[in-house]
């Protein structure tokens, strides 16, 4: 946009009907939800600061990840941020979650 | 997440030990890796324990949209309540036992004159102490939009086409406030209870985007 | 609670044209309006400063309504309005 409106700023856009599909919500996505709820409720970041990498994130990430996907994200931004832990902590911890299995069960049931 | 009529109870999706499998089963996705890394650091780190996170996760499957109605029925039978209602929506509602957090609600009563519907443009704010998590439709890019510009069309979309001489007030929530919409009470309720009024009314009647059930229907 | 705010109820506010980048909760579509402050309430933690973990002064925030007509030209019907809440330091007298 070349007035600075930013792409989440989406009020009065022009856009198609509204999509009548819902889905219930899996079990990592609620774990997503509780976590935001938990640390920000720590005081390690607030809503607004998770908005803002939601945000930041842009407009592709909008329209390709879903919600808790984009939630995960933000969250994970703001607590590197906050200095809980490290990058590369978060990436040995990931290399060890993909290491215990091929399923969201295996791999979160093994800690 | 139950949707509107079928506010039954949570087979499948107690956080006790046996439900979710479906999920579980498919292919471990990036953002699923990151997740249980990143709770499992937390849980490491001392921010949060694996009781928190559970109980977190049973408070919030124990919000449906059941206790909207119960505040909204109780409103319909009680002018005291209902007053205090729109006054403090927070207040009136933890009157009720509901455990609103820091929650700051603001209701807003439809009537003959007035019908009101809620929308997040910036994001996807919700009363989520009230009425649980947010529909998918709620998020997305067509409701959020559209909703201020021709909230007509979008409610015609629902199957709510209102007339002409009923004003339509839209409210978005772009700050600290949540919303939520007291529907009018139907016809043909008087001297109903206030537990049968409240199966009448639906998620969608206290977003906005529809009205409350007619009895019988 | 609204003893220092600078806009009563009923008094014509004007959103600030402003388009900086950032964090913000002030909808553009709104800027540059004019609308009629519905109720006053706060003061809360200003969210352009929370965002970045920055020590956040009180706003009072404004509800603040405005005519669906005054912001669309092609507005369903003249009588619909939309309401939102606009931190003070968006509004300027109208």
């Amino acid at each position: 946009m070349t007035d600075g409106r930013r792409w989440h700023d989406m009020g009065g856009d022009a856009a198609g009907p509204v999509p009548g599909d819902e889905h219930d919500f899996a079990l990592w996505e609620k774990r997503v939800d509780a976590l935001m709820i938990l640390a920000s409720g720590a005081g390690h970041f607030t809503v607004d600061g998770l908005r803002r990498a939601l945000e930041d994130m842009g407009e592709k990430a909008f329209e390709e990840m879903t919600y808790y996907e984009r939630w995960i994200a933000s969250i994970n931004q703001n607590l590197i941020e906050a200095g809980i832990y490290s990058i590369e902590e978060l990436g040995a911890k990931m290399e060890e979650v993909s290491a215990r299995g091929d399923t969201y069960g295996e791999a979160a049931d093994a800690s | 997440m139950p949707h509107d009529h079928h506010d039954h109870s949570h087979e499948g999706m107690s956080p006790s030990g046996h439900p979710y499998r479906a999920d579980q089963d498919g292919p471990l996705s990036y953002w699923q890796n990151m997740e249980i890394a990143v709770r499992e650091l937390l849980i490491e780190k001392g921010v949060v324990t694996p009781e928190q996170v559970a109980a977190q996760i049973e408070a919030m499957d124990a919000r449906t949209p059941a206790n909207g109605a119960a505040v909204v029925a109780r409103a319909w039978t009680d002018p005291a309540f209902r007053a205090r209602l729109l006054e403090d929506g927070s207040a009136a509602s933890r009157e009720m036992g509901f455990d609103v957090g820091p929650m700051k609600l603001i209701a807003v009563e439809n009537t003959e004159d007035v019908h009101n519907v809620i929308v997040c443009t910036l994001c996807s704010c919700y009363p989520r102490n009230l009425l649980g998590l947010p529909p998918d439709w709620y998020k997305s890019r067509a409701y959020r939009s559209r909703t201020v510009r021709e909230p007509r069309k979008v409610l015609s979309e629902f199957g709510l086409d209102l007339p002409d001489d009923v004003t339509v007030r839209v409210h978005d929530s772009t700050a600290d406030m949540r919303y939520i919409v007291v529907p009018a009470r139907p016809e043909g309720t008087e001297g109903m209870d206030e537990a049968t009024l409240a199966t009448l009314v639906t998620r969608d009647s206290m977003i906005g985007t529809g009205v409350a059930r007619l009895p019988n229907s | 609670m609204q003893a220092d705010a600078d806009f009563a109820p009923g008094a014509r506010v004007r959103v600030r044209a402003l388009m900086p980048p950032g964090h913000i909760r002030t909808p553009a579509y709104l800027r540059g309006h004019v609308g009629e402050v519905e109720r006053v309430l706060g003061p809360f933690g200003n969210p352009e400063k929370l965002a970045y973990m920055l020590p956040a002064d009180k706003q009072r925030l404004y509800r603040v309504r405005f005519r669906l007509a005054d912001l669309w030209p092609d507005a369903d019907a003249p009588t619909d309005t939309i309401d939102a809440e606009i931190y003070a330091h968006w509004l300027e007298p109208a």
